[in-house]
């Protein structure tokens, strides 16, 4: 892949800038206030080091991606107040070995599930609440530790106890470049040529998907029509800059998580709400009116983040749940109103299909599909035959007028082509040498445990887990 | 505007709020309001009008909310069931204009109704014997002296009467907009939502932020002053009407007339319930000024309950001397324009609130 280097200040305004802008006594800059961002300060901060934390975003928007979560995934071997039952390393190591299909550092992997229960208590200590316990729509409750309020309450008591403990916290701080010599991180600059020195630095700004050329050079111009579902502001100038230097990365530019979700959604910031849960209440078509995949293969919790590739390979990257009435009210409501019709052609004429290819679709599925009513709570087996493809499981014919329709898209969560890292969070220059003063944590570095797939609730776990190791190991750093 | 728009507009913001809510459920473990919510699929305007009164502005919402502004979603929950709140309250009061007229003026026309009553008692004192305000009077039947017996009965009675029946009126409409569940009364689940309604009032436990840490005010973090200060009000109140109580029932039963020592049951209940008042309406009005959320409606309760608090003390230290007569009037006006405003202040919200408590706990 051929990269372009990110603009940068002159030279001569440069030295002017780095002069004037030293921030005397930073020992540790953190680049990027999100989960893994708060985690490092803090971490790095309460070990005894004088830390700045640069975050792009205004105050307001700060917490990056992860504003927009309400779970982590984590460890136990007995009940505790949030999660039930047991979930004991093993399994969660199988669950994770299943989903990337093996394609994970299994030494660091295991390290994050050691560390995800002590996280639990450690986040409490600093503020975080969780939640008791959830009253069902996603049955997470005994991996999935929930935050109370949410990933806004997460990252308020976050940046709220930092700022007690004296982390200094600088918002609107974009960083375009990291220098490294020999090896060495030496400061951060950001576009306005602003610069910060210091001993160390932990990354943790992020993946690339909100940088929509950089997406199109890894999927081509399918690309301009994905959904972002997070900040817009992980646009990977960090990651990029440090791959013009030749630093060693991690994973496949495509590999990320997409699920499907609503096209009505904003471009960017779209969050929980834009996610749809109707697929297997109905049929999936794209613009030709066609079914192109299972609707009914497994649980939606299980599928809903393989729908979003899916999605992204139809023409024009769109595609239209369709149901009819006796399912409208069986899944979680959406924020965006179904499009709704009398008839099929009349359907086909709001979506903009052709209305008598949908019309056959239909049919042909409304014949090939099981009269009997189907049980949603159940892999009910109830099939279509015949069909390419079936739908293997809730198949029953759309035949109850009103009907309703969803567009969509592919909602891209976080890309997983990141920086190669150690067990002690340190940027791998090479195959042989870690960087002594540089750490990555958080989605910059998700892809040495997910190389592909996805675990619900294991981005912020590694994002806090990594945090802490690469807060400590920075601070430590630096006595050496 | 008119109302009907007002009230229209309202509404329609707090159900595109409630369809981004519902459609992410973040905020599930805070508070009642979430709970309920998650039971619909789309909000009708009682159900709107019940979340508004099931919420009691703790505001951790806001500050957890993803979605808050500058998001484009601009999601405020408090902040639109804060508006909601009061437009429901004042669409059941009876009658309506008096609680419209209320919420625009609400301070000015409280003390305008108190000057007036503490006039026209003044005056018709002055009227009959020009030195019966100034001059000291002292020992039991002292107070009936200045105000006969009867007067002040009549007068607190009718004032309290109407509010009773106004305030019964109102309730009443409200539950017929939100087609109460019939529930038998002796069943145990019954029992059970009960003292979960009165656990829910009398802990203030929605004023704990879904952690017992408190509200928000100025910023996400948490504080439990709102709850405290509630409480002193709530507790002030009560105590005070303890202490009329036990003094009506001191003087019609037991025929002893007031003034009454400092260390009687009704004077001691009152002190309590007195600083109380004097604290919890303080701190609230200040958290409220802070917050910018000052309503007529809840200024003017606010401030009587201060005032009357303030004038009871006043009449208590100086009730032996010759300011006594002129404190009592003024005193007694408040106390008067309290009630007479009563079912169009936030005092209501007690009332809606526990409706609101009662259906919650019922249906869940
Ligand atoms: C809608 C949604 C729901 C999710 N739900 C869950 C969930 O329930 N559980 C879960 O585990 N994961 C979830 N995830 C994934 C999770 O958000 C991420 O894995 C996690 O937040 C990553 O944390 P982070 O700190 O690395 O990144 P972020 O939280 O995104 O933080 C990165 C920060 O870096 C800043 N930044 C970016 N570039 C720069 C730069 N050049 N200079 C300075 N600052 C920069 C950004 O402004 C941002 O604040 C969800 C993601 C989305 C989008
Ligand atoms: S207030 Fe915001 S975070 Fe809470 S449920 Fe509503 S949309 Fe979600
Ligand atoms: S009580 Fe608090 S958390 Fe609940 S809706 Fe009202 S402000 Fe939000």
């Amino acid at each position: 892949m051929k990269l372009r280097p990110m603009p940068r200040a002159t030279a001569k305004e440069h030295k002017k800038l780095v002069r004037t802008s030293i921030k005397a006594g930073t020992n540790i800059l953190v680049i990027g206030g999100g989960h893994a961002g708060l985690c490092a300060a803090i971490s790095a901060r309460e070990a005894g080091a004088s830390v700045v934390l640069l975050d792009a975003a205004p105050e307001s928007m700060r917490g990056g991606n992860s504003r927009h979560t309400r779970n982590l995934r984590a460890m136990h071997t007995e009940p505790t107040a949030t999660l039930t039952g047991q979930y004991e390393a093993e399994e969660y190591w199988q669950d994770i070995l299943r989903v990337t299909g093996g394609e994970t550092n299994e030494a660091l992997t295991r390290l994050v599930i050691r560390e995800s229960y002590p996280l639990l208590d450690w986040l409490s200590e600093r503020g975080v609440k969780f939640q008791p316990s959830l009253r069902g729509t996603l049955s997470l409750d005994r991996t999935n530790a929930f935050f109370l309020g949410g990933g806004c309450a997460l990252i308020n008591a976050l940046y709220r106890h930092a700022t007690q403990i004296g982390v200094a916290i600088h918002y609107e701080k974009e960083i375009e470049h990291v220098e490294l010599s020999d090896g060495t991180f030496r400061w951060a600059e950001t576009k306005a040529g602003e610069t910060f020195r210091a001993g160390a630095a932990v990354l943790a700004c992020g993946g690339f998907q909100a940088n929509t050329d950089w997406m199109v050079e890894a999927w081509g111009d399918a690309a301009r029509n994905f959904l972002i579902r997070g900040t817009p502001l992980n646009r990977g100038y960090v990651l990029r800059d440090l791959m013009a230097q030749d630093v060693l990365t991690k994973g496949d530019p495509r590999q990320c998580h997409a699920v499907a979700i609503d096209a009505r959604a904003p471009k960017f910031d779209g969050g929980i709400v834009s996610r749809l849960d109707s697929v297997p209440f109905g049929i999936v078509v794209n613009r030709a009116a066609k079914r192109f995949y299972d609707e009914g293969q497994d649980f939606w919790a299980k599928r809903y983040a393989i729908w979003g590739r899916l999605v992204a390979m139809q023409p024009e990257q769109i595609a239209y749940s369709i149901i009819d009435h006796k399912m409208h009210d069986l899944f979680m409501p959406s924020v965006f109103p179904a499009i709704t019709a009398n008839s099929i052609p009349e359907l086909a004429a709001q979506l903009g299909l052709d209305a008598s290819a949908l019309t056959d679709t239909i049919s042909q599925f409304n014949a090939a599909a099981s009269e009997a009513t189907c049980d949603h709570t159940i892999l009910d087996g109830r099939t279509t035959t015949g069909l390419q493809p079936n739908k293997t499981n809730w198949a029953q014919p759309l035949d109850q007028s009103p009907y309703h329709a969803y567009p969509l898209r592919p909602g891209i969560t976080f890309t997983y082509l990141g920086l190669k890292v150690d067990h002690h969070a340190r940027v791998q220059i090479n195959e042989d040498t870690a960087a002594p003063n540089l750490y990555a944590a958080g989605e910059i570095m998700a892809g040495n445990i997910l190389g592909k797939g996805y675990c619900a609730g294991t981005g912020m776990t590694i994002g806090g887990v990594f945090g802490r190791i690469a807060g400590i190991n920075a601070a430590a750093g630096l006595t050496i | 505007m008119s109302d009907t728009i007002v009230i229209t507009e309202i509404r329609s913001e707090a159900r595109r709020t409630f369809e981004i809510c519902n459609a992410c459920r973040y905020c599930e473990g805070f508070c009642a309001v979430f709970q309920e919510m998650t039971d619909h699929r789309t909000f009708k305007d009682a159900t709107l009008d019940h979340l508004a009164n099931l919420c009691h502005n703790c505001t951790a919402c806001f500050h957890a909310c993803q979605y808050k502004p500058p998001h484009e979603f601009a999601i405020d929950v408090p902040q639109v069931l804060a508006e909601l709140r009061p437009q429901t309250w004042q669409e059941h009061a009876w009658p309506p204009s008096f609680a419209r007229l209320l919420e625009r003026r609400g301070v000015s026309i409280s003390l305008l109704i108190a000057s007036v009553f503490s006039l026209f008692l003044g005056l018709s004192l002055a009227l009959i014997d020009q030195n019966i305000l100034t001059a000291q009077h002292i020992g039991s039947g002292a107070f009936y002296k200045i105000i006969g017996h009867g007067t002040i009965v009549l007068l607190a009675g009718a004032a309290s009467l109407w509010a009773i029946v106004a305030m019964c009126v109102s309730a009443n409409r409200y539950r017929q907009s939100q087609a109460f569940r019939d529930n038998s009364l002796h069943s145990a689940s019954v029992r059970t939502a009960w003292r979960s309604v009165l656990h829910d009032i009398f802990y203030l436990r929605h004023l704990g932020g879904g952690h017992d840490e408190g509200c928000n005010e100025d910023d996400d973090r948490f504080t439990n002053l709102r709850r405290y200060f509630h409480h002193l009000t709530m507790w002030g109140f009560l105590l005070c009407f303890a202490a009329t109580s036990v003094a009506t029932v001191y003087e019609l039963l037991l025929g002893w007339q007031s003034p009454f020592p400092h260390t009687s049951l009704p004077v001691l209940l009152g002190i309590f319930g007195g600083i109380g008042l004097l604290i919890g309406p303080l701190g609230l009005l200040y958290l409220n000024a802070k917050r910018d959320d000052l309503h007529g409606m809840s200024v003017a309760f606010i401030v009587l309950l201060f005032l009357i608090s303030l004038t009871g003390f006043g009449l208590l230290i100086l009730r032996e001397t010759s300011a006594m007569g002129t404190l009592l009037a003024i005193h007694l006006g408040l106390v008067l324009a309290f009630f007479v405003t009563l079912p169009y202040t936030k005092f209501v919200h007690a009332i809606y609130r526990t409706l609101a408590l009662i259906q919650f706990h019922r249906i869940s």
